[in-house]
């Protein structure tokens, strides 16, 4: 078994096994840590796969920024295990018949799903692959060939998700701005632009009169 | 990365995969044992640029000139015992301290102290230490967490939020360079500012001051030294997350903590001011191991710097430094970012002058 078959495994079994602890895991803590130790395994598995960038790119945003987020809100939240365990046995034919369904809906996704070879995608997509790239050192970089391809055939797309973004941006924080009257504020400009002569005053005290 | 990974699929080495490992094994424990021992050697330079800002003496006891203190430091936390507090969650508590030690040292996996001198000469260097130094934050809130007590949940939320919010404008300074340097890899980095035959005039600062001395204050603010060591503001905020931790689970916050600050002495090296290439361009002073030691001295110099801004600042109160990080840095970065960019579309000349390292 060569290193890269052992490190697929490794990566593809521990993704595997985290998922399996994000739902299992009676803590909800530990499930947002075992949930970023399967984003990490993916990453791992973009590696693997020549995607360096994107690799790197899900580590950043969903590790180091969404998952944090993921984390503050589960520490703060006050859960009560035993209330939240009464209910289960209530919901869990729903649970049953949902899970279910979506297992019948993967089985015909699957049963019918043809894979292309690697000729018939290389004849479908004229561009690099990211397999490609790893093959040849002297193609374009994983960055470069995203970018060829997001700026030009999928401008559209990019600059449009682009704006959802920014709607859903102004949105949140719309949502959360309150302006509360009557509260203490500082305005750094007004303290830093604050001249001598306002702050104090020079009193002349004659000896022994003492101010009035 | 690329590297590697062509080297394991498509060439399973060699000499056999067995050789490949132990040589990189080799090669990994020789940077770490450098790395520590620097550091060792760090915290006492640390202590004494401080101690000589306030006309103290500093550690001169152990050893020559006091030398020895680190070690004598190591020892003593060592040998003290570990305590876990009763309701702490065990596991997570033991993790964090290794997981912020093992990401502060991992980052050094790609940092090239040399032509040619690196663990991994990757593609997407810069954005692997940046994944990484993203990744610091988790020590941080698992372990002010597992502790399950206040003060440290409260230490490491506020530290938390602290490095979430400096990352952003690290990641904006980032990208400029990125702009400038037309490459992701830290080898090239450092190559691009060797352009039109070298010299510290063709070094990153110059281009990019304003996002140079962003760089500064943001790796400050990352690496929690003062002044925005709010999370662990010993006199004031009871030391943060680090509360419940003692021996050597504290020693290993401490040693990552430092090894963070090295790193972000380094990448300030290689990003801005030109990694091991010396600031004259005259042949003598590239020969042999001098590109290494160039390196090194720009290393200790941002290291010098930031001792002194330990020494002679005072710390910000926490919501002036939220202020600074996201109504100031921010915008000013990302001003920086469209602005580089734009001036690189509108001089096709300079931004020609830029690159043409490449040829």
């Amino acid at each position: 078994m060569s290193i890269a078959a052992f490190a697929f495994y490794l990566f593809a079994f521990a993704a595997i096994a985290s998922g399996l602890m994000v739902v299992a895991s009676r803590n909800p803590v530990h499930s947002v840590l075992f949930l970023i130790s399967a984003f990490i395994s993916a990453a791992g598995l973009f590696v693997l796969m020549g995607a360096e960038y994107l690799a790197m790119l899900l580590v950043v945003v969903y590790v180091g920024a969404v998952a944090v987020l993921f984390l503050f809100v589960v520490m703060m939240l006050d859960v009560d295990f035993v209330e939240m365990k009464q209910g289960f046995l209530q919901y869990l034919p729903y649970g049953l018949v949902m899970a279910g369904v979506i297992v019948v809906e993967l089985i015909m996704v699957v049963g019918v799903w043809a894979f292309p070879s690697d000729a018939e995608l290389a004849r479908a997509h004229p561009s690099p692959t990211a397999a490609q790239t790893v093959a040849d050192p002297n193609g374009p970089t994983n960055i470069e060939a995203l970018g060829l391809i997001l700026y030009t055939d999928y401008v559209h797309y990019f600059q449009i998700a682009g704006m959802v973004l920014l709607v859903a941006m102004i949105g949140a924080i719309i949502l959360t701005f309150r302006t509360r009257e009557g509260i203490k504020k500082q305005d750094p400009a007004k303290q830093v632009g604050r001249k001598r002569e306002e702050g104090y005053e020079l009193v002349d005290i004659k000896p022994g009169q003492g101010l009035s | 990365m690329e590297e590697i990974w062509t080297n394991l699929v498509t060439r399973p080495t060699d000499l056999g995969w067995g050789w490949w490992l132990a040589s990189t094994a080799a090669g990994a424990l020789a940077i770490l044992v450098t790395l520590l021992l620097a550091q060792a050697f760090l915290m006492y330079f640390d202590r004494k640029v401080w101690a000589a800002v306030q006309m103290r003496k500093g550690p001169n006891v152990v050893g020559p000139f006091g030398l020895l203190q680190s070690f004598a430091d190591l020892l003593k936390f060592v040998f003290k015992e570990i305590l876990i507090p009763a309701g702490a969650n065990k596991v997570v508590f033991i993790l964090a301290p290794v997981i912020t030690f093992v990401l502060a040292l991992v980052g050094w996996a790609v940092i090239p102290v040399g032509p040619g001198l690196v663990g991994a000469d990757i593609n997407v260097g810069i954005l692997y230490l940046f994944a990484i130094s993203s990744l610091g934050v988790y020590g941080v809130i698992m372990g002010g967490w597992a502790s399950n007590s206040k003060y440290p949940f409260l230490g490491s939320l506020r530290s938390a939020a602290q490095m979430v919010s400096y990352e952003v404008s690290i990641g904006f300074v980032i990208i400029s360079v990125i702009l400038v340097s037309s490459s992701l890899n830290l080898s090239d980095i450092v190559n691009s500012q060797a352009r039109g035959g070298g010299g510290f005039w063709n070094w990153n600062f110059i281009p990019l001051l304003p996002m140079f001395f962003l760089f500064f204050i943001s790796a400050l603010a990352e690496t929690n030294r003062p002044p925005f060591d709010l999370p662990e503001a010993e006199s004031e905020l009871v030391a943060g997350y680090q509360v419940e931790y003692s021996s050597t689970l504290f020693l290993l916050f401490m040693i990552g903590e430092l090894a963070n600050i090295v790193l972000m002495c380094a990448m300030m090296t290689v990003l801005f001011f030109g990694g091991w290439h010396s600031p004259i361009p005259w042949e003598p002073l590239m020969w042999g191991p001098m590109p290494v030691l160039w390196f090194m001295l720009k290393v200790v110099f941002f290291f010098f710097l930031f001792a002194m801004v330990k020494a002679i600042v005072p710390r910000y109160r926490y919501d002036q430094l939220m202020r600074i990080g996201w109504k100031i840095f921010l915008p000013v970065s990302l001003i920086w970012v469209v602005l580089v960019a734009g001036l690189l579309i509108l001089f096709p000349g300079a931004a020609d002058y830029l690159q043409s390292w490449r040829s």
